[in-house]
């Protein structure tokens, strides 16, 4: 059954929400990268709690007007008019009175959602409310949807998609470089408010689909996973529009096999799953390398210090220096060096020597810096100053 | 406005008060240290620690499901910290990140499991219900000194004004602390503070709140209260005593305000029944922070 509907085998409406929500999933992706460089990632949980009273709302004025109230185009419509009212709350908070953004960003979700509730228990009382599902809005529900709103899911999320590859470069310009795109002439003001539009307009589409609880989600994850994979800021775009991708067409297809489920969890859970594996598994910032990395430079710092002690011709007591040792015949297991193990400590020592010389030497100040007890001498200085070096070694040793 | 009033009205007005100024306490410091949003993020990832508590008891029951919260708020702060620093990730996406992944498994969660035979879901975990809370022993005034009609009280009264007390008491003893690390957190650990045990203690605090205020009111009023109050009280005054005093104010205000236009609001305007008191709170919150932005004395940065 799930197969089915990765497949998309379920017919014709769930085929249109599934695309939709892969749809969305990369738009969601890509815009989230640029809030999330930019450091305001939560200024979306603002503007997705913002839409409930503009949801309750359009419902009250639909029905005012004699209407069903259930027209999905509608009800968006009132969720991007209060969300945008929300958004320039925040703005007006953050700029014109003393509160920080995530204060602002606190109190407008907080209170525009309260609101929202109250319209709700309002609609719940009146005879046209008590079958409008916009409970769906809260945490998304795309099982059975009608044809016209999947058609219209579909469209708008392949417009909004259309329109962030579009303003792509600007984007990119003030999340990696602000300085930069001021300096050329764009105004960060003008790029910031595309940015806010077209992180509203993706909210408003998602609503549906994640709900206006979750749908912060769908903006942050995949662009906190993308961090994980790159360093390169096209990369980070992309691999964030993929991650976005996969989180809505496979949770969208799931929530097609379980109805009774809403759909907004499911695509949350499936972005945090792939985040998680990035952030164990990553090769360059996962926690798996790092503590690998950490192991093998653990390793090399006992070898060292081993060869020394060899060198100097001390025993050697440390449980995890003698197994290393002998792991690798430096040593037998009674802790005699073999020959192979002479002729390391012996490199050692002398690298160390060398290493004191030019740590002693203001000559070579830019070459000890790069002095960490590990690295081979060779690998910083060329051989006409190793024989330089040997020389100054050499000569006190004589005088003797 | 006798009786009925007393039985009816009155514990969800006082509880509905207790859970403001429990949450606006903490809330101020919260917002003076830019860490506003932790009560966001607090009370979205109680609900899967309810569900837990309520899948392994198989009951609902108040210890364990506090129990839950409190280690799911507890696991959540470890979390956001983990990711923070293992990911080398900005607070703010690092606590994006948690707090949606957690309510979204509890959702899963609640919504895979049968619990239809109790009340536990969703829209009760975001706007509680505050109306319900009624003192069916009360017969009218005199009540409140009857010690046996005092004991049918709603268990979310004492409750939360034990957790009020507790809190009261950590601001109280802390004060000197509390408010030297939250402006100069260098300067206090030159005194020898441990601002980071602190700090993890205010969050507790935080927890605290909004775990007790949750099973009651739900998680919108405990945002809004952790928030607004503070926020309009910044406006209002530049001295810290003062604005603890002033978000008190608020917070009640908001409270009484609220419940009283939610519950009498709609027969003013010829509607039949109330809207949801949690809401309305909220938005009576939000309506105060809003006045106060526009004309609080102190409300710009440089005044």
């Amino acid at each position: 059954m799930l197969a089915d509907a990765l497949l998309l085998q379920l017919g014709y409406n769930a085929t249109l929400v599934t695309l939709g929500a892969a749809l969305l999933g990369i738009a969601a992706g890509v815009a989230g990268t640029f809030l999330f460089l930019r450091k305001r990632a939560l200024v979306s949980d603002a503007i997705s709690h913002a839409t409930l009273p503009g949801i309750g709302l359009a419902f009250v004025v639909m029905v005012a007007m004699g209407g069903e109230g259930r027209s999905l185009f509608g009800l968006l419509f009132g969720a991007g008019v209060s969300a945008a009212l929300g958004l320039l709350c925040v703005q007006w908070l953050t700029r014109r009175t003393r509160l920080g953004e995530d204060a602002a960003i606190g109190a407008v979700l907080s209170v525009f959602f309260g609101a929202g509730v109250v319209i709700l228990t309002v609609i719940q009382t009146m005879n046209a409310g008590r079958q409008a599902g916009l409970e769906g809005f809260l945490l998304g529900s795309t099982a059975g949807m009608l044809r016209n709103d999947a058609t219209l899911l579909a469209v708008s999320a392949a417009l909004v998609l259309a329109l962030v590859l579009i303003l792509r470069r600007p984007l990119g310009l003030a999340a990696f470089d602000p300085g930069y795109a001021e300096a050329t002439g764009w105004s960060l003001h003008r790029i910031d408010l595309a940015m806010m539009g077209i992180v509203l307009v993706v909210t408003v589409v998602g609503l549906k689909v994640v709900g206006l609880i979750l749908i912060v989600a769908l903006l942050i994850v995949p662009a906190v996973t993308a961090r994980f994979w790159t360093e390169q800021a096209d990369h980070v775009v992309i691999i964030a529009g993929g991650v976005g991708g996969m989180s809505g067409y496979v949770g969208a297809a799931a929530s097609a096999v379980a109805p009774a489920l809403p759909t907004g969890p499911i695509i949350v859970l499936l972005g945090f799953a792939i985040f998680l594996f990035s952030l164990l598994f990553s090769p360059r910032r996962g926690v798996l390398a790092s503590v690998l990395k950490h192991l093998r430079y653990q390793r090399r710092v006992h070898v060292r210090q081993g060869l020394l002690a060899l060198a100097n011709g001390q025993p050697i007591y440390e449980a995890l220096t003698r197994r290393l040792l002998a792991r690798s015949e430096l040593i037998l297991p009674d802790g005699v060096p073999t020959a192979q193990g002479q002729a390391a400590a012996a490199k050692a020592l002398l690298d160390e020597t060398r290493w004191a010389i030019v740590r002693g030497d203001q000559a070579y100040a830019l070459a000890a810096t790069r002095y960490d007890g590990l690295t081979p001498i060779e690998d910083v200085l060329t051989s006409d100053q190793l024989a330089e070096i040997d020389g100054k070694i050499a000569s006190p040793q004589a005088v003797v | 406005m006798g009786a009925e009033f007393v039985a009816l009205s009155l514990p969800s007005l006082v509880i509905g008060v207790l859970v403001a100024v429990a949450c606006a306490l903490p809330g101020n410091f919260l917002l003076l240290r830019g860490q506003a949003l932790i009560g966001d993020a607090i009370s979205h990832v109680v609900l899967p620690g309810i569900v837990v508590a309520f899948l392994l008891t198989g009951h609902v029951a108040t210890a364990p499901m506090l129990l839950g919260a409190a280690g799911a708020a507890a696991i959540a702060v470890v979390a956001i910290e983990a990711v923070r620093r293992l990911g080398r990730i900005e607070p703010g996406a690092a606590m994006g990140v948690i707090f949606t992944a957690m309510f979204a498994g509890g959702v899963l969660l609640l919504e895979q499991s049968d619990t239809s035979s109790v009340h536990l879901d969703v829209e009760h975990a975001l706007y509680g219900n505050l109306e319900s809370l009624i003192w069916l022993d009360a017969t009218g005034w005199a009540s409140l000194l009857d010690a046996q009609a005092l004991s049918g009280l709603p268990v979310e009264l004492p409750r939360m004004a034990l957790a009020l007390v507790l809190i009261a008491m950590f601001i109280g003893l802390f004060w000197r602390p509390l408010a030297l690390s939250t402006f100069d957190e260098g300067f206090a650990r030159g005194l020898g503070i441990r601002t980071g045990a602190l700090g993890l203690a205010l969050v507790i605090m935080s927890a605290v709140a909004a775990v007790a205020a949750f099973d009651a009111v739900g998680s919108i009023i405990v945002i809004a209260m952790f928030i607004c109050p503070p926020a309009a009280a910044r406006m209002m005054t530049n001295r810290l005593g003062h604005q603890v005093a002033w978000s008190v104010l608020f917070a009640a205000l908001a409270a009484v305000l609220g419940y009283v236009l939610a519950g009498y609001g709609p027969l003013w305007v010829g509607a039949a029944a109330s809207v949801s008191a949690a809401g309305m709170i909220a938005t009576v919150s939000g309506i105060i922070l809003g006045v106060a932005a526009v004309a609080g004395p102190h409300r710009t940065r440089n005044g």
